[in-house]
C-alpha cells in the first residue's frame, strides 16, 4: 500500500493489485453467496409455482403424468371448499393483530426506554420471556386457559381467540424492534427541538415520531408475516375456525388442492411486487 | 453542552442504551404507556402459564378418564422426563445444528444486505421475508417432494452411491434440512439489522489496517455484529426445539420425532394426555430458558433487548 498525493494535495490511498484482487473477490463472495442462499429460500416457492399449473387433484403429491399444464386452478382460486374462508380469516386477523400489537408494543416501547419507573427491568423480562418460550408451550398453555377458564365466561375457541393469541405473541417483536430505533435515535435532535421552543407535544408530533416511525413500520410488517403465516399456536386455539396455514395442514393427509398453491404463490408475489413497485417509484420521483 | 452546535459534528456518538429522559413527562405517563401491553401479556401469558402448571401437577381421575383433579403430583414430570427423555435429546440436537447451519447460510447474505445491495437492500429484505406469505407448511410440504425418493436430489445422490439409507426424507437429515430452512429468516434479519447499524468505515479502518479480508472480518466485522448473531441464534432455536411441523412432515413415524410431537399428540391425541403434555411443556420451557440463559451470560456483552 503506498500513499501518493493528488494535486489538490490530498493523500489518496492507492491499494496493490494482489490486494485489489482479493477484495475484488471478497466482495462478489458475498454477494454470490447471497444470491445462492436467496435461490435456496426460493426453491419451494417455485415448486408451488410449477404445481399451481398440475392438472391433478392431489396436486403437491405428484406431477399427473397425462395431464398438461391447465391454467384452470388461476382462473378458480377459491374452488375447494372453505380455502377462500381460511384465507380471509388469515388476512382479517393477520391486519387487526398487527394494528393492535403495534400500537400497545410500541407504547411499551417508549415506557421502557424513555421512562425510568420501579419494576423496569421486570417489564423487560415480561417483553423477553414470551419470545424465549417456544410457541407450543404457548399455544397448549393458551388452550389451556381458554377452555378451563375464559369459556365460562362466554369466549369460545374461534377467531378471537387466535386474534388474542396472535396479538401476545407480536407484541414482543414489535417491542423489540422499536425499542432498537428508540435507543440508536440521536438525543440531541430532540434537544434541539425543545432548544427551539418547541413543546414536548410538538416536539414528540414533528421530531421523534417521523424518526421512530420506520422502526414502527417494520415492526407492523414482521407482526403481519409472523401472524399471517402462523399454524403451532393457531392451531391449538383456533377450534373449528380454519386459517389459511391451518387449512394447508389439514388438507395435507387428503391432498393440497392446486388452488392453496396459487393463492401461497399469489400472496408472496404481491408482497414482492409491492415493494419492488415502492422502489421503483421511489428512485423515480429521487431523479426527478 | 449546547444541542445546536452538537448537531454540526457529523459522528454522533452512539446514545447511552438507556436514555431515560421523560419527553414531557409526568410521572403517570409510563404506567398508562405501560398498561395495556402489560395488562396484555399479564391476561394472555403468565395467567395461561400459570394454568398450564396447575394442570402439570394434576392427576387422572382414576376410572374417569378425561377427568382430573388438582393435585400435587411430579409424577407427570418424572414420567415426561423418563419415557420422553429420547425425544428432548433429539429437539435440542436437531435445532443445535440447523441453528448452526441457519447462521453460516445467513451471514453472507445478511452481510451483503447490509453492505454490497446498495438500492436493492429493501428488495432483498422483501426477499427474505416474502416467502412467508407463501405459508411455512406449503413450502415444507413442498421441500418433502423436492427430497423425496424420486425427486432430483435423491435419485442424484442415489447413482452416485453417495446416501447411504437411499433416502433423505423420512431421516433426521430431512428434519434438519427442514428446520434450517424455515428458521433462516429469523437468522438473517438480526444479523443485518446489527451490521447495518455498525459503522461501514469501522471495518473499511479494519481492512486498512489489517488489509486481509478475513483478519478484518474476524477482528472487527464479527464482533460488531455479535448482537445480531446472538438474537438470531435465539430466535432460530427456540422455535426450532419446540417444532413439531417438519419432524411430522419430513421425518418418519418413531426415530425423528421431537419434544413438539409428544406435546401435540399428547395433547390432542392421547387420552388423559393432558397432564404430561403439560409437564413436557413446561419442562421444555425450563431447558430452553436456562440454555438462553447461559448463552446469554456468556456471550451477551450488553443488554440484550
Amino acid at each position: 500500500m503506498s500513499t501518493t498525493t493528488t494535486s489538490s494535495g490530498v493523500p489518496v490511498h492507492t491499494i496493490g493489485t494482489a490486494t485489489r484482487v482479493r477484495y475484488w473477490l471478497a466482495d462478489r463472495f458475498a454477494m454470490i453467496s447471497a444470491v445462492l442462499v436467496l435461490l435456496y429460500l426460493f426453491l419451494p416457492v417455485a415448486y408451488t409455482f410449477v404445481f399451481s399449473f398440475n392438472n391433478y387433484t392431489k396436486s403437491n403429491i405428484a406431477w399427473n403424468p397425462e395431464g398438461s399444464p391447465t391454467l384452470k386452478h388461476w382462473l378458480n382460486p377459491c374452488g375447494p371448499p372453505g380455502i377462500c374462508t381460511a384465507l380471509g380469516n388469515s388476512i382479517k386477523i393477520g391486519l387487526l393483530a398487527t394494528i393492535i400489537a403495534t400500537v400497545i408494543g410500541t407504547m411499551l416501547a417508549f415506557a421502557l426506554v424513555r421512562h425510568r419507573f420501579r419494576g423496569r427491568a421486570a417489564g423487560n423480562m415480561l417483553v423477553f420471556v414470551p419470545m424465549a418460550t417456544p410457541e407450543i408451550v404457548l399455544g397448549a398453555s393458551l388452550l389451556t386457559i381458554f377452555v378451563q377458564g375464559f369459556s365460562k365466561v362466554g369466549l369460545q375457541l374461534g377467531f378471537w381467540t387466535i386474534l388474542i393469541a396472535h396479538v401476545m405473541f407480536c407484541v414482543s417483536f414489535v417491542v423489540v424492534t422499536v425499542k432498537a430505533r428508540l435507543q440508536s435515535m440521536d438525543p440531541r435532535l430532540e434537544e434541539a427541538a425543545m432548544d427551539l421552543y418547541a413543546d414536548g407535544s410538538t416536539t414528540f408530533r414533528r421530531v421523534t415520531f417521523p424518526l421512530v416511525l420506520p422502526g414502527i413500520l417494520s415492526a407492523a410488517m414482521l407482526s403481519f408475516s409472523l401472524s399471517f403465516d402462523d399454524f403451532i399456536i393457531t392451531n391449538f386455539v383456533s377450534g373449528d375456525t380454519n386459517t389459511f396455514p391451518k387449512f394447508v395442514y389439514v388438507s395435507y393427509l387428503r391432498g393440497i388442492p392446486a388452488q392453496a398453491n396459487v393463492i401461497g404463490f399469489s400472496l408472496f408475489l404481491i408482497a414482492v411486487l409491492l415493494v419492488v413497485g415502492a422502489q421503483v417509484i421511489g428512485s423515480i420521483r429521487a431523479k426527478a | 453542552m449546547s444541542a445546536l452546535s452538537a448537531l454540526g459534528s457529523a459522528t454522533a456518538p452512539r446514545p447511552a442504551g438507556d436514555t431515560a429522559r421523560a419527553v414531557g413527562g409526568r410521572k403517570i405517563t409510563p404506567f398508562l404507556l405501560l398498561l395495556p401491553g402489560v395488562a396484555w401479556l399479564i391476561l394472555f401469558f403468565i395467567i395461561p402459564m400459570v394454568q398450564l402448571f396447575t394442570v402439570s401437577l394434576q392427576s387422572n381421575f382414576p376410572g374417569y378418564p378425561g377427568y382430573y383433579y388438582r393435585d400435587v403430583n411430579f409424577g407427570n414430570y418424572w414420567r415426561a422426563w423418563t419415557e420422553f427423555a429420547p425425544h428432548f435429546g433429539r429437539s435440542l440436537l436437531f435445532a443445535g445444528i440447523a441453528t448452526f447451519l441457519a447462521f453460516l447460510l445467513a451471514y453472507p447474505l445478511a452481510y451483503a444486505m447490509a453492505f454490497k445491495a446498495g438500492r436493492w437492500r429493501n428488495v432483498m429484505i422483501i426477499a427474505v421475508i416474502a416467502p412467508f406469505f407463501t405459508s411455512f407448511i406449503l413450502r415444507t410440504v413442498a421441500w418433502r417432494q423436492i427430497l423425496a425418493d424420486n425427486g432430483f436430489i435423491a435419485s442424484t445422490l442415489n447413482r452416485a452411491n453417495l446416501l447411504p439409507g437411499g433416502h433423505i426424507t423420512e431421516t433426521w437429515v430431512a428434519v434438519v434440512a427442514g428446520l434450517t430452512y424455515n428458521f433462516l429468516p429469523f437468522m438473517v434479519l438480526p444479523i443485518y439489522a446489527s451490521l447495518e447499524r455498525a459503522d461501514a468505515r469501522v471495518i473499511e479502518a479494519g481492512g486498512d489496517l489489517y488489509a486481509n479480508g478475513f483478519t478484518t472480518f474476524r477482528t472487527v466485522t464479527l464482533p460488531m455484529s455479535m448482537p445480531g448473531v446472538l438474537a438470531g441464534t435465539l430466535l432460530t432455536f427456540i422455535p426450532a426445539a419446540g417444532d413439531y411441523v417438519n419432524a411430522e412432515l419430513l421425518g418418519s413415524d418413531k426415530s425423528t420425532k421431537m419434544v413438539g410431537n409428544v406435546i401435540e399428540s399428547q395433547f390432542f391425541r392421547v387420552l388423559d394426555g393432558f397432564p404430561t403434555a403439560a409437564a413436557l411443556s413446561f419442562t421444555l420451557m425450563a431447558i430452553i430458558l436456562a440454555l438462553v440463559f447461559v448463552y446469554v451470560r456468556k456471550f451477551g456483552t450488553e443488554d440484550l433487548l
